[in-house]
């Protein structure tokens, strides 16, 4: 067979967690993290880059996983939406403040786009100053490149806010 | 007294396990399993010559490869037509893979089956399918100027001519002091939804059972196709709609061709089998809808009360009808909107063409009857120089007018009688929200500013919540947890909650206490779908009189062991309560392990209940027409719709050096009668605005004239994004539906109906050129205002010399 199909075993962190994996060297990041390491939290929307609804972290910035090659993050730390949330070291976890503001503020409806939105306006919110204010034009930055068909966006513009008022009263 | 839930803005339930990724979607499903993948047709209509698999062979993981000469039995067959009509005289479906003929792009023709989806994909790509290219028709005045036909044996492209007609309206038109004729287009869009359809299915060869998970709206009813076309007996099939990333309408449509064919597969191959479509496919082979020519005459005296009214239209069916003529009929019938229309005719010709099918994309036919009806006003308006607002005023149905007989047949086979509604009083809200007076204000400001301002509204009445029935089965466990069932799924509506808030409502039970399922026939096995804005209407109420049952059940048990008066008692946080007597009480889940004679003590809670067992040696343990357990299962089926309505205003800006079009101000009146929850209620009505914007302003599928799809991608499909979705302003009004229990109406559909008539209104206001084709960009707004044969407004004519736009 070609070169497609050979095989390769990369070792990455996922979500703070050190993994293993053998994969073809074509397999998408995106289904390398779905099909070979069981995290299903990130979808699939388009496969060409545009939903944003595979959106991971490497190294904390965020990446399409369906524009990746799985081999090229050999090394690397990824955060998919299973590691947003922090252990409470008492068999809990803690949210992220910006999955208890999608809740609080009923930004999501079927729920399919919205680790991506997650992961995005997570790390967005984790790089600026929260107790600075926070404008319309950076809202629209973290929110504006991924599509959701559901919500008209209105309440994920809200949840942005309002888990930077949480990040900045110090929840995190 | 416990809170009472039902219209409280509760948070969702469902939103714990997806905001951390433990939803559990169809490609979530069976890891191990096998992958398909399809060859579908590149031509829009062509003859299969010969299917060269040979080639794929030697691919390694290669496991089947299914054509139609595979399928056997009433698999060999065409697809049903799900829902039949007398006036639907040619309904025409595909085979599972095609047989000889493909038309259109997409069709599915082989069936791969291999150990991954890469190398399904591999092989599907080495196999060689020779077509033979037939003439190609593409859109409706192709379709019936019928040079050629998308069937061979309907040589007029017409599937359906659908006529309903309330009077003579010839003669009433001929009387009519004013009379105008107009044509305008609507363009086709779809539902996508971000998660794709899948399919995924097992075979328990010990258990001779069928499992089936498949993204749908209706799992009931694929379980009954998948049962009929496998020649399997229905209880052997199970079906499960598990998370769904959205639905829009697309996937009430069943059996999808990859419903039967991967558990036909799973089945053969003794293993599991799973499908989940990708992005490309979901353009090529799922549905549209939305294409519609639409002439329109409309009769109207000085005042601009409408006379008659007589609409022609033509619809875009697509290469085939599963569905029917849902989609035409609901245009027919919905087109009248609030308004009285003394006498009206309709008639629409629904017509092939080698495109993807056309079935149900929320709103279904509603935004097109919307647009035709809107529009329609507002030209009698510049016609006779009259405000827009008050020539609508003039003709909507008043409040004392109710029930409202509009002399139509609905979708359902049932009369078109609004149940209740106050249309002036939406109006009237929707004026003051959007500040419909100040228009001219707002004009003279952007125009300083060297822009184009204009407003639009428009208007509609939803029928929603049609039958024939949905059902609700309601149990209380001993452990005191509440299980609730009914069969329609959810898509992302909220479902879990709202019915949760009912049942906590109704039984007086912590809503914590409360579990929902949805869509799992193993649960529930008779149910519709979710469709036409129904479930909140259907299941809301079926959920609502299981509770009542139980409660009923619930309070003669606990009255026989308390020795009172059911009517002494109330149930309040999971406890049977004597009124006014603190102590004299039983709780719930109690009351359930009295309910079953056989009461093994297997936990505290039947221990517990034994105090309270009571014997009478004269009756049998379970007492004629009783039956052990506390639960309850019971249905509603309504005698009809229910009509919800709403208005919609539209403020647009247009600047003169892009044409780009800027909303600036969308306001919103909304009428579902009682409402569960308004932050759901709330939500479904700001993502239907953004559906309606995108069809408004972006959206289309474009097929070039050999019927290939050219922008089958969301990189050239404009789904709008934040940027492209303006901020909207809601305003509530509240009248309840006399029709059913909770008095309430649909939501689900509402908010995408009239955002392209408002649009088009507000653009043609702003920029004084008749708008008849709808969605708009900038290069075609661009267009229109340059070239001097563009039809000028007669409010344009009179603005001349005041504005940028003389």
């Amino acid at each position: 067979m070609t070169s497609v199909d050979t095989d390769r075993t990369i070792t990455l962190t996922v979500n703070g967690v050190p993994r293993e994996a053998t994969v073809p060297v074509r397999r998408l990041l995106s289904d390398a993290l779905r099909h070979d390491l069981g995290l299903t939290g990130t979808h699939v929307g388009c496969e060409h880059g545009v939903c944003g609804a595979c959106t991971v972290l490497v190294d904390g910035d965020p990446v399409r996983s369906c524009l990746l090659l799985a081999v090229q993050v050999d090394g690397h730390q990824v955060t998919t939406v299973e590691g947003l949330a922090r252990d409470d070291h008492q068999g809990g976890q803690v949210l992220h403040p910006v999955q208890e503001a999608f809740r609080e503020c009923h930004a999501l409806q079927c729920g399919f786009c919205t680790p991506g939105f997650l992961t995005t306006i997570a790390a967005g919110l984790e790089k600026r100053d929260n107790a600075a204010e926070l404008t319309e034009d950076e809202v629209d930055d973290m929110v504006g490149g991924n599509l959701c068909r559901c919500t008209g966006y209105a309440n994920i513009k809200k949840a942005v806010h309002h888990a930077n008022a949480a990040m900045r009263d110090g929840a995190r | 007294m416990t809170t009472k839930l039902f219209g409280e803005p509760v948070r969702r339930r469902e939103d714990a396990r997806l905001i951390v990724g433990k939803g559990r979607y169809l490609d979530d499903i069976g890891h191990q399993a096998l992958a398909a993948a399809f060859v579908r047709s590149p031509h829009a209509h062509a003859r299969i010559t010969d299917i060269d698999v040979e080639p794929a062979l030697d691919v390694e993981g290669l496991i089947a490869i299914y054509t139609y000469d595979d399928l056997t039995g009433p698999m060999a067959e065409p697809l049903p037509v799900l829902i039949p009509h007398p006036q639907l005289t040619e309904p025409r479906t595909n085979y599972p893979l095609a047989r000889d003929v493909v038309r259109h792009v997409g069709e599915a023709v082989v069936m791969v089956i291999a150990t991954d989806r890469y190398v399904a994909e591999d092989a599907a790509e080495r196999i060689l399918v020779s077509y033979e290219e037939l003439p190609v028709v593409v859109g409706v005045d192709a379709a019936v100027e019928a040079k050629a036909a998308v069937h061979d044996d309907v040589p007029d492209n017409v599937a359906a001519r659908h006529r309903q007609e309330t009077g003579d309206v010839e003669p009433v038109l001929a009387a009519s002091p004013h009379t105008l004729s107009f044509t305008q287009y609507i363009e086709r869009s779809a539902s996508m939804p971000m998660e794709g359809k899948g399919v995924h299915a097992k075979w328990d060869a010990d258990d001779r059972s069928l499992r089936v998970y498949t993204s749908t709206q209706a799992s009931t009813s694929v379980r009954a196709a998948v049962a009929a076309k496998l020649d399997l007996s229905l209880d052997r099939v199970e079906v499960i709609a598990p998370d769904v990333g959205g639905g829009f309408g697309v996937k009430i449509v069943h059996p999808w061709p990859e419903e039967l064919l991967i558990p036909m597969a799973a089945i053969a191959l003794q293993a599991e089998v799973k499908w989940a479509e990708d992005r490309r496919e979901h353009f090529i082979s799922s549905a549209h809808e939305r294409q519609q020519r639409q002439d329109i005459t409309v009769g109207y005296d000085d005042e601009g009360r409408i006379t008659a009214l007589d609409v022609h239209v033509l619809h875009d069916n697509g290469a085939y009808t599963p569905y029917g003529i849902i989609v035409p009929i609901i245009t027919a019938t919905q087109l009248v909107g609030p308004y009285v229309i003394p006498v009206y005719r309709v008639q629409v010709d629904s017509v092939y063409t080698n495109t993807v099918i056309v079935t149900p994309y929320r709103g279904a036919g509603r935004p097109q009857a919307c647009y035709a009806m809107e529009r329609t006003m507002d030209r009698i308006a510049d016609e006779l120089g009259l405000d827009r607002a008050v020539v609508r005023e003039r003709n909507l149905i008043q409040p004392d007018q109710f029930p409202y007989d509009h002399q139509l047949t609905f979708q359902d086979g049932r009369p078109v009688i609004y149940d209740s509604g106050d249309y002036p009083g939406l109006v009237d809200k929707l004026k003051a929200l959007v500040g419909w007076d100040e228009a001219s204000r707002l004009r003279d400001d952007a125009a300083a500013r060297g822009k184009h301002l204009g407003i639009g509204m428009a208007l509609y009445v939803e029928g929603t919540g049609p039958g024939p029935y949905e059902g609700g089965h309601v149990q209380v466990l001993g452990s005191g947890k509440v299980l609730v069932s009914t069969g329609l799924t959810s898509q992302g509506q909220g479902h879990e909650t709202a019915f949760a808030q009912i049942v906590a409502s109704e039984l007086g039970v912590p809503i914590e206490d409360v579990e929902v399922t949805t869509g799992d026939t193993r649960r529930f096995g008779y149910a519709v779908g979710t469709f036409a804005s129904r479930a909140a209407v259907m299941s809301g109420n079926a959920i609502a009189l299981a509770a009542r049952g139980v409660r009923e059940k619930a309070l003669r048990i606990a009255a026989d062991v308390l020795e009172v008066d059911v009517a002494d008692l109330e149930i309040d946080e999971g406890l049977v309560q004597v009124k006014g007597v603190p102590g004299s009480s039983i709780p719930l889940r109690t009351v359930a392990v009295l309910s079953n004679p056989l009461r093994y003590a297997f936990d505290e809670a039947a221990k517990q209940a034994t105090q309270f067992t009571t014997h009478d040696d004269s009756k049998p343990p379970v007492a004629e027409g009783d039956a052990p357990g506390l639960e309850h299962r019971d249905y509603y089926s309504p005698l009809r719709s229910t009509f919800a309505s709403g208005a919609h205003a539209a403020i647009v800006e247009i600047d003169p050096a892009t044409w780009e079009i800027e909303i600036v101000k969308y306001a919103v009146v909304h009428d579902c009668g009682n409402v569960v929850n308004p932050m759901i209620v709330e939500g479904q009505v700001q993502g239907g605005v953004a559906q309606g914007v995108g069809g408004a302003l972006y959206e289309r599928m474009v097929y070039d004239s050999d019927g290939q799809l050219t922008n089958a991608s969301y990189m050239d499909f404009l789904m709008p994004y934040s940027s492209e979705v303006p901020d909207v302003v809601i305003d509530h009004q509240t009248t309840p539906s006399p029709l059913n229990p909770l008095g309430i109406k649909g939501a689900g559909e509402a908010g995408v109906i009239p955002g392209t008539a408002a649009i088009a209104s507000a653009i043609e206001d702003a920029v004084g050129r008749r708008i008849t084709s709808m969605p708009i960009s900038p290069t075609e707004l661009y267009d229109l205002v340059r070239n001097p044969d563009s039809e000028k407004t007669a409010v344009a004519a009179g603005r001349a010399g005041t504005g940028v736009m003389a």
